[in-house]
Protein backbone atom coordinates (compact mmCIF):
# COMPACT_ATOMS: atom_id res chain seq x y z
CA UNK A 1 0.00 0.00 0.00
CA UNK A 2 1.33 3.57 -0.80
CA UNK A 3 0.73 6.36 1.44
CA UNK A 4 1.64 10.10 0.49
CA UNK A 5 0.47 13.53 0.60
CA UNK A 6 -1.52 15.66 -1.46
CA UNK A 7 -1.64 19.68 -1.62
CA UNK A 8 -3.99 22.21 -2.59
CA UNK A 9 -1.51 24.76 -3.07
CA UNK A 10 -3.02 27.42 -1.43
CA UNK A 11 -1.54 30.65 -0.15
CA UNK A 12 -3.77 31.19 2.98
CA UNK A 13 -2.34 33.85 5.65
CA UNK A 14 -1.66 32.28 9.04
CA UNK A 15 -4.25 32.98 11.40
CA UNK A 16 -2.53 32.76 14.43
CA UNK A 17 0.34 35.30 13.09
CA UNK A 18 -1.28 37.41 10.66
CA UNK A 19 1.84 36.12 7.99
CA UNK A 20 0.96 35.71 4.70
CA UNK A 21 3.70 33.77 2.44
CA UNK A 22 4.63 35.23 -1.03
CA UNK A 23 3.92 32.96 -3.93
CA UNK A 24 7.66 32.66 -3.93
CA UNK A 25 8.04 31.16 -0.75
CA UNK A 26 4.46 28.82 -0.93
CA UNK A 27 6.33 27.55 -4.10
CA UNK A 28 10.09 26.66 -2.40
CA UNK A 29 8.02 25.27 0.86
CA UNK A 30 5.60 23.27 -1.65
CA UNK A 31 8.98 21.59 -2.81
CA UNK A 32 10.70 21.11 0.40
CA UNK A 33 7.38 19.25 1.77
CA UNK A 34 7.78 17.31 -1.10
CA UNK A 35 11.57 16.66 -0.36
CA UNK A 36 10.37 16.32 3.36
CA UNK A 37 7.93 13.32 2.22
CA UNK A 38 10.85 11.32 0.33
CA UNK A 39 13.36 11.90 3.58
CA UNK A 40 10.54 10.42 5.94
CA UNK A 41 9.60 7.62 3.82
CA UNK A 42 6.13 8.66 2.03
CA UNK A 43 5.58 6.84 -1.61
CA UNK A 44 3.85 9.73 -3.36
CA UNK A 45 3.69 13.45 -3.27
CA UNK A 46 0.38 15.01 -5.52
CA UNK A 47 -0.01 18.49 -6.31
CA UNK A 48 -3.28 20.11 -7.43
CA UNK A 49 -4.03 22.57 -10.46
CA UNK A 50 -5.75 26.07 -10.13
CA UNK A 51 -5.50 29.28 -12.23
CA UNK A 52 -6.45 31.45 -10.03
CA UNK A 53 -4.92 32.95 -7.06
CA UNK A 54 -4.46 32.16 -3.77
CA UNK A 55 -3.51 29.10 -5.01
CA UNK A 56 0.44 28.61 -6.74
CA UNK A 57 0.18 25.38 -8.62
CA UNK A 58 -1.05 25.92 -12.16
CA UNK A 59 1.85 24.27 -13.75
CA UNK A 60 2.27 20.72 -11.64
CA UNK A 61 4.63 19.09 -14.56
CA UNK A 62 7.47 21.71 -13.87
CA UNK A 63 6.91 21.62 -9.96
CA UNK A 64 7.21 17.78 -10.19
CA UNK A 65 9.63 17.73 -12.81
CA UNK A 66 11.63 19.93 -10.28
CA UNK A 67 10.97 17.82 -7.47
CA UNK A 68 12.38 14.55 -9.59
CA UNK A 69 15.47 16.14 -9.94
CA UNK A 70 15.84 16.06 -6.17
CA UNK A 71 14.20 12.40 -5.35
CA UNK A 72 14.69 8.90 -6.03
CA UNK A 73 12.24 7.18 -4.86
CA UNK A 74 9.23 9.36 -4.38
CA UNK A 75 5.80 9.05 -7.05
CA UNK A 76 5.02 12.82 -8.47
CA UNK A 77 1.42 12.67 -9.02
CA UNK A 78 -1.22 15.26 -8.89
CA UNK A 79 -4.57 15.83 -7.13
CA UNK A 80 -5.73 16.40 -9.95
CA UNK A 81 -5.16 17.41 -13.37
CA UNK A 82 -7.81 19.22 -15.01
CA UNK A 83 -8.62 16.93 -17.64
CA UNK A 84 -11.67 19.46 -18.94
CA UNK A 85 -9.86 22.44 -19.44
CA UNK A 86 -6.63 20.82 -20.36
CA UNK A 87 -5.64 20.23 -23.82
CA UNK A 88 -5.35 16.39 -23.82
CA UNK A 89 -2.20 16.49 -26.21
CA UNK A 90 -0.83 18.63 -23.84
CA UNK A 91 -1.16 16.32 -20.58
CA UNK A 92 0.44 13.20 -22.74
CA UNK A 93 3.35 15.32 -23.74
CA UNK A 94 4.16 17.11 -20.48
CA UNK A 95 3.77 13.86 -18.34
CA UNK A 96 5.59 11.40 -21.32
CA UNK A 97 7.91 14.15 -20.76
CA UNK A 98 7.82 13.77 -16.18
CA UNK A 99 7.61 10.09 -17.23
CA UNK A 100 11.30 9.66 -18.96
CA UNK A 101 12.63 12.32 -16.56
CA UNK A 102 12.06 10.71 -13.52
CA UNK A 103 12.84 7.61 -14.83
CA UNK A 104 8.89 6.51 -14.59
CA UNK A 105 8.17 7.88 -10.78
CA UNK A 106 5.17 9.25 -11.90
CA UNK A 107 1.24 8.97 -12.36
CA UNK A 108 -1.68 11.09 -12.75
CA UNK A 109 -5.22 11.81 -10.98
CA UNK A 110 -7.61 13.33 -13.60
CA UNK A 111 -10.54 15.52 -12.32
CA UNK A 112 -12.54 18.20 -13.69
CA UNK A 113 -11.90 20.90 -11.08
CA UNK A 114 -15.02 22.70 -9.67
CA UNK A 115 -13.46 26.67 -9.59
CA UNK A 116 -16.33 27.91 -12.91
CA UNK A 117 -14.64 30.68 -13.93
CA UNK A 118 -11.60 28.10 -14.80
CA UNK A 119 -14.26 27.04 -17.59
CA UNK A 120 -14.89 30.08 -19.87
CA UNK A 121 -11.07 31.20 -19.01
CA UNK A 122 -10.17 28.24 -21.09
CA UNK A 123 -12.92 28.00 -23.39
CA UNK A 124 -15.07 25.90 -22.08
CA UNK A 125 -18.67 25.38 -20.40
CA UNK A 126 -18.80 23.64 -16.97
CA UNK A 127 -22.18 22.34 -17.76
CA UNK A 128 -20.59 20.16 -20.35
CA UNK A 129 -18.12 19.48 -17.31
CA UNK A 130 -18.21 15.39 -18.12
CA UNK A 131 -18.41 15.12 -21.44
CA UNK A 132 -15.13 16.88 -21.29
CA UNK A 133 -14.02 14.64 -18.87
CA UNK A 134 -15.21 11.72 -21.07
CA UNK A 135 -14.06 13.06 -24.32
CA UNK A 136 -10.85 14.66 -23.49
CA UNK A 137 -9.51 11.52 -21.68
CA UNK A 138 -10.69 9.09 -24.33
CA UNK A 139 -8.19 10.94 -26.92
CA UNK A 140 -5.62 11.19 -24.00
CA UNK A 141 -5.45 7.04 -23.56
CA UNK A 142 -4.85 6.82 -27.44
CA UNK A 143 -2.95 9.75 -27.22
CA UNK A 144 -0.45 7.55 -25.48
CA UNK A 145 -1.74 4.03 -26.17
CA UNK A 146 -0.99 4.58 -30.37
CA UNK A 147 1.75 5.69 -31.77
CA UNK A 148 -0.39 7.43 -34.71
CA UNK A 149 -3.69 9.04 -33.80
CA UNK A 150 -6.47 10.25 -36.08
CA UNK A 151 -9.00 11.76 -34.14
CA UNK A 152 -12.39 14.23 -33.72
CA UNK A 153 -14.31 14.86 -31.34
CA UNK A 154 -16.40 17.78 -30.14
CA UNK A 155 -14.06 19.89 -27.73
CA UNK A 156 -10.88 20.14 -29.63
CA UNK A 157 -9.64 20.70 -33.15
CA UNK A 158 -9.15 17.55 -34.85
CA UNK A 159 -6.45 15.39 -35.14
CA UNK A 160 -4.85 13.68 -38.43
CA UNK A 161 -1.73 11.76 -38.46
CA UNK A 162 -0.51 13.16 -35.08
CA UNK A 163 2.17 11.44 -32.60
CA UNK A 164 2.43 12.89 -29.36
CA UNK A 165 6.02 12.89 -27.96
CA UNK A 166 7.77 11.63 -26.65
CA UNK A 167 6.62 8.23 -26.58
CA UNK A 168 5.66 6.97 -23.08
CA UNK A 169 8.88 5.58 -20.90
CA UNK A 170 9.05 1.74 -22.03
CA UNK A 171 6.17 2.36 -24.05
CA UNK A 172 4.24 2.37 -21.02
CA UNK A 173 2.70 5.39 -19.92
CA UNK A 174 1.43 6.68 -16.74
CA UNK A 175 -1.10 4.79 -14.54
CA UNK A 176 -4.25 7.22 -14.49
CA UNK A 177 -6.18 7.84 -11.42
CA UNK A 178 -9.65 9.71 -11.76
CA UNK A 179 -10.71 11.47 -8.66
CA UNK A 180 -14.17 12.69 -7.87
CA UNK A 181 -16.55 13.60 -5.04
CA UNK A 182 -19.48 12.84 -5.92
CA UNK A 183 -19.73 12.33 -9.72
CA UNK A 184 -20.96 8.40 -10.21
CA UNK A 185 -19.96 8.97 -13.96
CA UNK A 186 -16.47 9.46 -13.22
CA UNK A 187 -16.20 6.35 -11.31
CA UNK A 188 -18.01 4.50 -13.98
CA UNK A 189 -15.41 6.32 -16.37
CA UNK A 190 -12.54 4.67 -13.97
CA UNK A 191 -14.33 1.62 -14.14
CA UNK A 192 -14.35 1.17 -17.64
CA UNK A 193 -10.91 1.49 -18.34
CA UNK A 194 -9.87 -0.51 -15.52
CA UNK A 195 -7.76 2.72 -13.98
CA UNK A 196 -7.87 3.89 -10.32
CA UNK A 197 -10.43 5.55 -8.83
CA UNK A 198 -9.49 8.07 -6.24
CA UNK A 199 -12.25 9.17 -3.78
CA UNK A 200 -11.23 12.71 -1.90
CA UNK A 201 -13.08 11.46 1.15
CA UNK A 202 -12.48 14.45 2.87
CA UNK A 203 -15.10 16.94 2.70
CA UNK A 204 -17.64 14.37 2.88
CA UNK A 205 -18.88 12.03 5.33
CA UNK A 206 -17.67 8.41 5.14
CA UNK A 207 -20.91 6.78 4.39
CA UNK A 208 -21.06 8.97 0.56
CA UNK A 209 -17.27 7.31 0.12
CA UNK A 210 -18.19 4.04 0.95
CA UNK A 211 -20.87 4.09 -1.54
CA UNK A 212 -18.79 6.03 -4.26
CA UNK A 213 -16.45 3.24 -3.70
CA UNK A 214 -18.56 -0.02 -3.63
CA UNK A 215 -19.76 1.41 -7.07
CA UNK A 216 -16.57 1.66 -8.87
CA UNK A 217 -15.74 -1.65 -7.26
CA UNK A 218 -18.85 -3.23 -8.81
CA UNK A 219 -18.24 -1.62 -12.36
CA UNK A 220 -14.22 -2.37 -12.45
CA UNK A 221 -15.70 -5.98 -12.02
CA UNK A 222 -18.32 -5.87 -14.42
CA UNK A 223 -16.09 -4.74 -16.87
CA UNK A 224 -13.75 -7.78 -16.71
CA UNK A 225 -10.71 -6.15 -15.14
CA UNK A 226 -10.72 -8.63 -12.04
CA UNK A 227 -12.76 -9.45 -9.11
CA UNK A 228 -14.92 -6.29 -7.46
CA UNK A 229 -11.71 -6.69 -4.14
CA UNK A 230 -9.47 -5.99 -6.74
CA UNK A 231 -10.19 -2.31 -7.96
CA UNK A 232 -7.83 0.11 -7.16
CA UNK A 233 -8.50 2.34 -4.89
CA UNK A 234 -6.92 5.58 -3.15
CA UNK A 235 -8.31 7.76 -0.45
CA UNK A 236 -7.69 11.34 0.65
CA UNK A 237 -7.21 11.95 4.51
CA UNK A 238 -7.09 14.97 6.71
CA UNK A 239 -5.26 14.99 9.93
CA UNK A 240 -3.50 17.12 12.06
CA UNK A 241 -1.04 15.83 14.95
CA UNK A 242 0.73 16.67 18.23
CA UNK A 243 2.03 13.73 20.82
CA UNK A 244 -0.81 15.13 22.95
CA UNK A 245 -4.06 14.70 21.17
CA UNK A 246 -5.06 18.10 23.13
CA UNK A 247 -2.15 20.04 22.10
CA UNK A 248 -3.19 19.40 18.36
CA UNK A 249 -7.03 20.42 19.24
CA UNK A 250 -5.90 23.65 20.65
CA UNK A 251 -3.08 24.06 18.44
CA UNK A 252 -5.18 23.27 15.27
CA UNK A 253 -8.46 24.56 15.59
CA UNK A 254 -7.79 28.53 14.72
CA UNK A 255 -6.37 27.12 11.39
CA UNK A 256 -10.00 25.01 11.00
CA UNK A 257 -12.38 27.93 12.35
CA UNK A 258 -10.16 30.17 9.52
CA UNK A 259 -9.67 27.19 6.81
CA UNK A 260 -10.90 28.76 3.46
CA UNK A 261 -13.29 25.29 2.52
CA UNK A 262 -15.01 25.02 5.88
CA UNK A 263 -14.00 27.57 8.27
CA UNK A 264 -16.62 29.73 10.09
CA UNK A 265 -18.59 26.69 9.31
CA UNK A 266 -19.64 23.53 11.96
CA UNK A 267 -17.49 23.27 14.95
CA UNK A 268 -14.18 20.88 14.36
CA UNK A 269 -15.82 18.52 16.61
CA UNK A 270 -19.19 18.23 14.75
CA UNK A 271 -16.81 17.98 11.30
CA UNK A 272 -14.07 15.78 12.59
CA UNK A 273 -17.37 13.75 13.30
CA UNK A 274 -18.84 13.96 10.13
CA UNK A 275 -15.81 13.61 8.19
CA UNK A 276 -12.58 12.31 7.86
CA UNK A 277 -10.34 14.90 9.58
CA UNK A 278 -9.25 13.64 12.50
CA UNK A 279 -6.89 15.73 14.87
CA UNK A 280 -5.19 14.37 17.40
CA UNK A 281 -2.41 11.76 18.15
CA UNK A 282 -0.81 9.91 16.35
CA UNK A 283 -2.26 6.67 17.80
CA UNK A 284 -5.68 8.66 17.23
CA UNK A 285 -4.48 9.13 13.43
CA UNK A 286 -3.15 5.37 13.31
CA UNK A 287 -7.06 3.87 14.23
CA UNK A 288 -9.18 6.73 12.56
CA UNK A 289 -7.30 5.76 8.89
CA UNK A 290 -6.97 1.77 9.38
CA UNK A 291 -10.96 2.15 10.10
CA UNK A 292 -11.38 3.48 6.60
CA UNK A 293 -10.78 -0.09 6.03
CA UNK A 294 -13.56 -0.99 7.36
CA UNK A 295 -15.52 0.67 4.71
CA UNK A 296 -13.84 0.68 1.26
CA UNK A 297 -12.20 -2.93 1.72
CA UNK A 298 -8.71 -2.91 1.36
CA UNK A 299 -6.85 -0.39 -0.93
CA UNK A 300 -3.93 0.42 -2.70
CA UNK A 301 -3.31 4.36 -1.85
CA UNK A 302 -3.63 6.62 1.04
CA UNK A 303 -2.96 10.49 1.18
CA UNK A 304 -2.73 12.89 3.21
CA UNK A 305 -4.19 16.82 2.97
CA UNK A 306 -1.31 18.50 5.39
CA UNK A 307 -0.28 21.60 3.86
CA UNK A 308 -3.08 23.85 3.72
CA UNK A 309 -5.29 26.99 5.95
CA UNK A 310 -2.49 29.40 6.70
CA UNK A 311 0.10 26.42 8.01
CA UNK A 312 3.69 27.16 8.50
CA UNK A 313 6.25 25.51 6.93
CA UNK A 314 7.95 24.31 9.99
CA UNK A 315 4.59 22.88 11.32
CA UNK A 316 3.96 21.00 8.48
CA UNK A 317 7.29 19.31 8.10
CA UNK A 318 6.84 18.78 12.08
CA UNK A 319 3.47 17.14 11.00
CA UNK A 320 5.24 14.98 7.86
CA UNK A 321 7.75 13.88 10.78
CA UNK A 322 5.11 12.70 12.79
CA UNK A 323 3.45 11.05 9.82
CA UNK A 324 6.27 9.32 8.71
CA UNK A 325 7.68 8.03 11.62
CA UNK A 326 5.19 7.16 14.12
CA UNK A 327 1.80 6.59 11.72
CA UNK A 328 2.62 5.15 8.84
CA UNK A 329 4.86 2.48 9.77
CA UNK A 330 2.30 1.28 11.66
CA UNK A 331 -0.16 1.95 8.93
CA UNK A 332 1.98 -0.06 6.51
CA UNK A 333 1.65 -2.95 9.12
CA UNK A 334 -1.85 -3.33 10.61
CA UNK A 335 -2.86 -2.49 6.88
CA UNK A 336 -1.07 -5.95 5.78
CA UNK A 337 -2.53 -7.82 8.19
CA UNK A 338 -5.16 -10.36 6.55
CA UNK A 339 -4.91 -8.54 3.20
CA UNK A 340 -5.76 -11.00 0.97
CA UNK A 341 -3.05 -11.65 -0.93
CA UNK A 342 -4.91 -11.39 -4.52
CA UNK A 343 -5.78 -7.52 -3.91
CA UNK A 344 -2.58 -5.98 -6.11
CA UNK A 345 -0.65 -3.34 -4.75
CA UNK A 346 -0.93 0.04 -6.40
CA UNK A 347 -0.06 0.08 -9.90
CA UNK A 348 4.34 1.54 -10.35
CA UNK A 349 5.90 1.93 -13.66
CA UNK A 350 8.28 -1.00 -13.01
CA UNK A 351 4.70 -3.13 -12.01
CA UNK A 352 2.88 -2.20 -15.18
CA UNK A 353 6.04 -3.00 -17.34
CA UNK A 354 6.43 -6.79 -15.93
CA UNK A 355 2.58 -6.96 -16.77
CA UNK A 356 3.24 -5.77 -20.08
CA UNK A 357 5.68 -7.96 -21.01
CA UNK A 358 4.14 -11.00 -19.49
CA UNK A 359 1.47 -10.36 -21.57
CA UNK A 360 3.58 -10.24 -24.65
CA UNK A 361 5.16 -13.18 -23.24
CA UNK A 362 2.31 -15.17 -23.31
CA UNK A 363 0.86 -14.24 -26.86
CA UNK A 364 4.52 -14.89 -28.26
CA UNK A 365 4.03 -18.49 -26.80
CA UNK A 366 0.27 -18.69 -28.88
CA UNK A 367 -1.70 -18.24 -26.15
CA UNK A 368 -5.54 -17.48 -26.57
CA UNK A 369 -4.84 -14.10 -25.23
CA UNK A 370 -7.65 -11.52 -26.60
CA UNK A 371 -7.35 -7.79 -26.30
CA UNK A 372 -9.93 -6.56 -23.92
CA UNK A 373 -13.24 -6.26 -26.32
CA UNK A 374 -13.90 -2.32 -26.01
CA UNK A 375 -17.58 -1.81 -26.60
CA UNK B 1 -53.42 1.38 -1.43
CA UNK B 2 -50.32 2.38 -1.02
CA UNK B 3 -48.73 4.82 2.46
CA UNK B 4 -48.48 8.56 1.97
CA UNK B 5 -45.97 11.13 3.39
CA UNK B 6 -46.78 14.46 3.79
CA UNK B 7 -44.44 16.90 5.03
CA UNK B 8 -44.59 19.97 6.47
CA UNK B 9 -41.56 22.69 6.02
CA UNK B 10 -41.88 26.12 8.37
CA UNK B 11 -39.42 28.84 8.34
CA UNK B 12 -41.43 29.80 11.38
CA UNK B 13 -39.20 31.70 13.76
CA UNK B 14 -40.93 32.86 17.03
CA UNK B 15 -42.82 30.19 19.79
CA UNK B 16 -45.22 30.29 19.14
CA UNK B 17 -45.02 30.83 15.46
CA UNK B 18 -47.81 32.03 13.00
CA UNK B 19 -46.14 30.44 10.20
CA UNK B 20 -46.24 26.53 11.95
CA UNK B 21 -49.60 27.20 12.76
CA UNK B 22 -50.61 27.88 9.10
CA UNK B 23 -48.27 24.80 7.64
CA UNK B 24 -50.32 22.93 10.79
CA UNK B 25 -53.63 23.64 9.42
CA UNK B 26 -52.99 23.06 5.59
CA UNK B 27 -51.95 19.59 6.63
CA UNK B 28 -55.01 18.66 8.72
CA UNK B 29 -57.08 19.96 5.85
CA UNK B 30 -55.09 18.15 3.47
CA UNK B 31 -55.38 14.80 5.94
CA UNK B 32 -58.82 15.83 5.71
CA UNK B 33 -59.74 16.29 2.37
CA UNK B 34 -57.69 12.64 1.55
CA UNK B 35 -60.17 11.09 2.91
CA UNK B 36 -62.88 11.78 0.44
CA UNK B 37 -60.17 11.71 -2.55
CA UNK B 38 -58.85 8.32 -1.18
CA UNK B 39 -62.39 6.71 -0.40
CA UNK B 40 -63.48 7.73 -4.23
CA UNK B 41 -60.24 7.61 -5.99
CA UNK B 42 -57.00 5.40 -4.71
CA UNK B 43 -58.71 3.94 -1.43
CA UNK B 44 -56.92 5.17 1.00
CA UNK B 45 -57.61 4.37 4.66
CA UNK B 46 -56.65 7.83 5.95
CA UNK B 47 -58.41 6.66 9.40
CA UNK B 48 -55.61 4.24 9.40
CA UNK B 49 -51.63 4.22 9.29
CA UNK B 50 -51.79 5.48 5.64
CA UNK B 51 -51.07 8.65 5.82
CA UNK B 52 -48.00 9.89 8.05
CA UNK B 53 -47.61 13.73 8.39
CA UNK B 54 -44.17 15.25 9.36
CA UNK B 55 -43.63 18.92 10.38
CA UNK B 56 -40.32 20.47 10.55
CA UNK B 57 -39.17 23.42 11.65
CA UNK B 58 -36.31 25.05 9.83
CA UNK B 59 -34.80 26.85 12.89
CA UNK B 60 -33.86 23.58 14.62
CA UNK B 61 -31.42 23.12 11.45
CA UNK B 62 -30.76 26.46 10.62
CA UNK B 63 -26.98 25.82 11.79
CA UNK B 64 -26.95 23.10 9.71
CA UNK B 65 -28.20 24.75 7.33
CA UNK B 66 -25.84 27.15 6.47
CA UNK B 67 -23.08 24.34 7.64
CA UNK B 68 -24.07 22.83 4.80
CA UNK B 69 -23.41 25.57 2.16
CA UNK B 70 -20.18 26.63 3.61
CA UNK B 71 -19.00 22.73 3.41
CA UNK B 72 -21.10 21.24 1.05
CA UNK B 73 -22.34 18.66 2.84
CA UNK B 74 -25.47 18.09 5.28
CA UNK B 75 -25.51 17.09 8.73
CA UNK B 76 -27.07 13.81 9.90
CA UNK B 77 -29.81 15.77 11.31
CA UNK B 78 -30.35 18.25 8.06
CA UNK B 79 -30.30 15.00 5.34
CA UNK B 80 -33.11 13.48 7.53
CA UNK B 81 -34.94 16.66 6.97
CA UNK B 82 -34.18 16.95 2.99
CA UNK B 83 -34.62 12.71 2.78
CA UNK B 84 -38.29 13.82 4.21
CA UNK B 85 -39.27 16.06 1.64
CA UNK B 86 -37.45 14.37 -1.27
CA UNK B 87 -39.11 11.33 -0.85
CA UNK B 88 -42.46 13.30 0.35
CA UNK B 89 -45.49 12.56 -1.62
CA UNK B 90 -46.65 16.21 -0.80
CA UNK B 91 -45.31 19.19 0.45
CA UNK B 92 -46.49 21.88 2.62
CA UNK B 93 -44.33 24.81 2.42
CA UNK B 94 -44.52 27.76 4.75
CA UNK B 95 -42.17 31.00 5.33
CA UNK B 96 -42.87 34.37 6.94
CA UNK B 97 -42.84 37.33 4.68
CA UNK B 98 -39.74 39.06 5.21
CA UNK B 99 -38.34 42.08 3.70
CA UNK B 100 -40.72 41.62 0.85
CA UNK B 101 -39.97 37.87 -0.28
CA UNK B 102 -39.35 34.93 1.88
CA UNK B 103 -37.21 34.39 4.87
CA UNK B 104 -33.45 33.88 4.21
CA UNK B 105 -33.85 30.62 6.01
CA UNK B 106 -36.51 29.11 4.23
CA UNK B 107 -34.61 29.92 0.70
CA UNK B 108 -31.40 28.47 2.40
CA UNK B 109 -33.19 25.08 2.84
CA UNK B 110 -34.46 24.92 -0.62
CA UNK B 111 -31.15 25.97 -1.78
CA UNK B 112 -28.92 23.27 -0.55
CA UNK B 113 -31.44 20.69 -1.97
CA UNK B 114 -30.12 18.89 -5.03
CA UNK B 115 -32.24 20.98 -7.79
CA UNK B 116 -33.83 17.85 -9.37
CA UNK B 117 -34.64 16.40 -6.08
CA UNK B 118 -37.95 17.71 -6.18
CA UNK B 119 -39.07 17.42 -9.54
CA UNK B 120 -42.43 16.96 -9.75
CA UNK B 121 -43.42 17.00 -6.21
CA UNK B 122 -46.80 18.27 -4.99
CA UNK B 123 -46.46 21.22 -3.20
CA UNK B 124 -49.21 23.80 -1.36
CA UNK B 125 -47.06 27.48 -0.59
CA UNK B 126 -47.77 29.63 2.53
CA UNK B 127 -46.69 32.54 3.92
CA UNK B 128 -47.67 34.47 6.82
CA UNK B 129 -46.77 38.49 7.55
CA UNK B 130 -47.94 41.73 9.59
CA UNK B 131 -49.94 42.80 6.82
CA UNK B 132 -52.11 41.86 3.62
CA UNK B 133 -50.58 44.23 1.46
CA UNK B 134 -47.33 41.29 1.54
CA UNK B 135 -50.07 38.70 0.16
CA UNK B 136 -48.39 39.12 -3.63
CA UNK B 137 -45.33 37.76 -2.38
CA UNK B 138 -46.55 34.02 -2.17
CA UNK B 139 -46.72 34.76 -6.46
CA UNK B 140 -43.80 36.51 -7.13
CA UNK B 141 -41.34 34.99 -5.14
CA UNK B 142 -41.73 31.43 -3.75
CA UNK B 143 -43.99 30.13 -6.76
CA UNK B 144 -41.23 30.46 -8.97
CA UNK B 145 -38.41 29.37 -6.99
CA UNK B 146 -40.90 25.80 -6.91
CA UNK B 147 -41.64 26.55 -10.52
CA UNK B 148 -37.62 26.62 -10.87
CA UNK B 149 -37.32 23.50 -8.88
CA UNK B 150 -39.83 21.82 -11.37
CA UNK B 151 -42.23 20.99 -8.55
CA UNK B 152 -45.71 21.08 -8.97
CA UNK B 153 -47.54 23.74 -6.91
CA UNK B 154 -51.28 24.05 -7.00
CA UNK B 155 -52.88 27.37 -7.86
CA UNK B 156 -54.34 28.35 -4.50
CA UNK B 157 -51.34 29.52 -1.94
CA UNK B 158 -52.77 30.71 1.24
CA UNK B 159 -51.36 33.94 2.77
CA UNK B 160 -52.46 34.84 6.24
CA UNK B 161 -51.85 38.17 7.86
CA UNK B 162 -51.85 38.88 11.18
CA UNK B 163 -55.52 40.43 11.39
CA UNK B 164 -56.58 36.61 9.55
CA UNK B 165 -55.89 35.14 13.05
CA UNK B 166 -58.66 37.53 14.94
CA UNK B 167 -60.72 40.77 13.88
CA UNK B 168 -60.47 42.28 11.19
CA UNK B 169 -59.66 39.16 8.80
CA UNK B 170 -61.12 38.41 5.33
CA UNK B 171 -64.83 37.87 5.98
CA UNK B 172 -65.80 37.07 2.38
CA UNK B 173 -62.73 34.51 1.25
CA UNK B 174 -61.98 33.07 5.49
CA UNK B 175 -58.50 32.04 6.13
CA UNK B 176 -60.12 28.54 6.65
CA UNK B 177 -62.05 28.87 3.45
CA UNK B 178 -58.53 29.48 1.55
CA UNK B 179 -56.38 26.21 3.46
CA UNK B 180 -59.24 24.35 2.50
CA UNK B 181 -58.95 25.26 -0.93
CA UNK B 182 -55.59 24.55 -0.98
CA UNK B 183 -55.54 21.32 0.44
CA UNK B 184 -58.30 20.44 -1.56
CA UNK B 185 -56.24 20.90 -4.70
CA UNK B 186 -53.06 19.21 -2.89
CA UNK B 187 -54.81 15.89 -1.89
CA UNK B 188 -55.52 14.28 -5.78
CA UNK B 189 -51.71 15.13 -6.36
CA UNK B 190 -50.55 13.46 -2.55
CA UNK B 191 -52.96 10.34 -3.76
CA UNK B 192 -51.68 9.64 -6.90
CA UNK B 193 -47.80 10.27 -6.08
CA UNK B 194 -46.07 7.21 -6.03
CA UNK B 195 -43.03 9.49 -4.56
CA UNK B 196 -42.71 7.88 -1.10
CA UNK B 197 -42.43 4.44 -2.62
CA UNK B 198 -40.01 5.12 -5.16
CA UNK B 199 -36.69 3.81 -4.78
CA UNK B 200 -34.02 6.13 -5.88
CA UNK B 201 -30.59 5.37 -6.91
CA UNK B 202 -27.90 8.11 -5.77
CA UNK B 203 -25.61 7.03 -8.51
CA UNK B 204 -28.24 6.16 -11.57
CA UNK B 205 -26.22 7.16 -14.60
CA UNK B 206 -27.86 8.62 -17.73
CA UNK B 207 -28.70 5.91 -20.00
CA UNK B 208 -27.30 7.99 -22.42
CA UNK B 209 -23.66 7.82 -20.75
CA UNK B 210 -20.88 6.26 -22.71
CA UNK B 211 -17.36 5.82 -21.30
CA UNK B 212 -15.63 6.65 -24.03
CA UNK B 213 -17.70 9.37 -25.46
CA UNK B 214 -19.54 9.69 -28.62
CA UNK B 215 -16.90 7.97 -30.69
CA UNK B 216 -15.46 4.90 -30.62
CA UNK B 217 -11.56 4.02 -29.97
CA UNK B 218 -10.09 2.16 -32.97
Amino acid sequence: MQFGIFTVGDVTTDPTTGYTPTEHERIKNTVAIALKAEEVGLDVFATGEHHNPPFIPSSPTTTLGFIAAQTTRLILSTSTTLITTNDPVKIAEDFSVLQHLSDGRVDVMLGRGNTGPVYPWFGEDIRQGIPLAIEKYALLRRLWDEDVVDWEGKFRTPLQGFTATPRPLDGVPPFVWHGSIRSPEIAEQAAYYGDGFFSNHIFWPAEHTAKMIAFYRQRFEQYGHGDASQAIVGLGGQVFMRKNSQDAVNEFRPYFDNAPVYGHGPTMEDFTSQTPLTVGSPQEVIDRTLGFRDYVGDYQRQLFLMDHAGLPLKTVLEQLDLLGEEVVPVLRREFAVNRPADVPDAPTHASLVAARDAADAVSEDGADVKPVEVK
Amino acid sequence: MSAKNLVVISAGLSQPSSTRMLGDRLAAATVEALKTVGADETGIDVDGDDVTVQTFELRDVATDIMNNMLTGFPSPKLQKVIDAVTSADGLIAVTPIFTTSYSGLFKSFFDVIDTEALTGLPVVIGATAGTPRHSLALDYAIRPMFMYLHANVVTTAVFAASEDWGSGADTVKTLPERIERAASELAPLVAASTRSSQVRDPFAIDGSLSPVGGFQPS
